[in-house]
This record gives structure tokens, sequence and C-alpha cells, in this order.
């Protein structure tokens, strides 16, 4: 007989108030990703074909708004968030002691790496690029 | 692993939802070093775009929005049992529940990405 309780997400942890809020901030994050991700892929690989779009297309078309530039830094925050945390999840679940701790290492410089580059890109970008 | 433990509905709900975030996870890397390549190296994001838009690109785009999808919709029941237990109860039919909401918005999105595809292999063969 199959049990009536079953759980897909991790248990709401007990005790330590930090791993409670990464908890309830997965959640949120998750719900943000919902709307923000369904329709970036919606938007750019339904409505527009992607063999129809390249740099230039970026620069002086779809980042020609701040509030596309806001949207996209939006979604990178949340997504960095949700799929590391992930990550850190998975990781934990998998290995142990020495492996584990170099893992989430390597895990969270390489999300700092990727903040600061995808932050630098949606600032910096010009309106028009060189041809390259 | 799926054929071992023989769980049931919520351990394949628990199991596509690791393997597709897993997948989300790294096309995320991939995805964020590429956009920064549009400012720093275009022509490289170009050509990586030329890739993207190949048949087996436009297949791997079509399986990261299968798996967007159902992480998606896994995430919304998750989130539904966690602050509303007693939709645990329902937890197949929330995952039966996601399934048909998969199809039906995967279909036209299919009949759409199918599209990009033939236009790859015209590309590709013309």
């Amino acid at each position: 007989m199959s049990s009536v309780y079953s759980r897909s997400g991790r248990i709401k942890p007990q005790g330590s108030r930090s791993e409670l809020a990464i908890w309830y901030l997965m959640r949120l994050s998750g719900l943000g990703l919902f709307v923000l991700v369904l329709s970036h892929y919606l938007i750019l690989h339904v409505l527009y074909d992607p063999a129809e779009q390249d740099a230039q297309w970026i620069a002086q078309f779809r980042w020609s708004s701040t509030f596309w530039r806001a949207f996209d830094w939006l979604m990178l925050i949340l997504v960095l968030f949700h799929a590391f945390m992930g990550m850190r999840v998975v990781i934990g679940d998998m290995t142990a002691d020495r492996l584990r701790s170099l893992l989430l290492s390597g895990l969270y410089l390489l999300a700092g790496l990727l903040f600061v580059l995808g932050t630098f890109v949606v600032v910096t970008l010009p309106n028009v690029v060189p041809a390259g | 692993m799926l054929v071992r433990y023989r769980g049931g509905e919520g351990m394949l709900a628990w199991a596509f939802h690791r393997i597709s975030g897993v997948a989300i996870w790294l096309f995320v890397v991939l995805h964020v070093i590429d956009i920064f390549l549009v400012g720093a190296a275009p022509g490289v994001y170009d050509s990586l775009l030329g890739f993207y838009a190949t048949p087996p690109g436009i297949l791997m785009e079509w399986l990261l929005g299968a798996a967007v999808l159902y992480h998606a919709l896994n995430g919304l029941r998750i989130i539904i049992m966690d602050f509303w237990p007693r939709m645990t109860r329902f937890h197949r039919q929330l995952w039966y529940a996601n399934w048909v909401v998969f199809v039906l918005v995967g279909v036209p999105v299919s009949i759409v990405i199918g599209g990009q595809f033939v236009r790859s292999l015209q590309r590709f063969f013309g």
C-alpha cells in the first residue's frame, strides 16, 4: 500500500533560522520564476524564432528598454539563487565530508562569477554593438 | 533508481523534478555565459546561436522547454502541498493535473518549435 503522505519537495527545516529562510525563499523565487521564465521562453522561443536573433538584435531591439533589462536582471538574481540553492541540496544528498565542502565552495564561486558576468552585460551593453 | 524503488507517482514526481532541475541548472550556467558574450565577444555569441539554430540545437531547445514546464508545474504542486498540507492527500491527482496542463501547453508550443525544426532542416539541406 502506498502511503497517503508524500513529498516531492524538501521537508520544511526545523531549528535553523537560515535554513528556514532559504526554504521560504526557494518557494518565493520559484513563484517569481514561474512567471519570469515561462514568459521569457514564450517570447524568445515561441513568439520569436531564435534563428532570427543575434547579438545585434539583443543590443538594438531586445535590450533597447530599461524594462526588459530590469526584467532579465531580476530573472538572473532569482534563477541564480533558485538553481544554485537547488544544486546545494543535490550535492548535500549525494556527497559527504571533504568532497561536499569542495563542491559547495566551487558552486558558490560559480554563482558569484555568473552574477558578476550577467550583471555586467545587462548594465553595460550599449544599444549598438560594433560588427564583430 | 526509477526501476529499483517502485515508489509510485510521488517518487517519479520527485525524480523528474530533480533531473529537470539539474538539467536547467546546466543550461543556466551556459546561458549566462553566452549572454555575457553578447557584450564581450558578439561574434562568438553569434556562432553559438548558429549552433542553437541547427536541428540538434532546436531539439535541445524543445527538451529544455519541456524540462522548464515540468519543473514549473511540479514546483507549484510542491508549494500547494507545503502551504496547504491537506492537499498532500491528493498528491497523485495534482501530479496528473500537472500532466494535463503540460500537454495542453506543450502541444501548441511543440507545433511552433516543430516549425523551427523544419526550417532548420531546410537551412541544413538547402
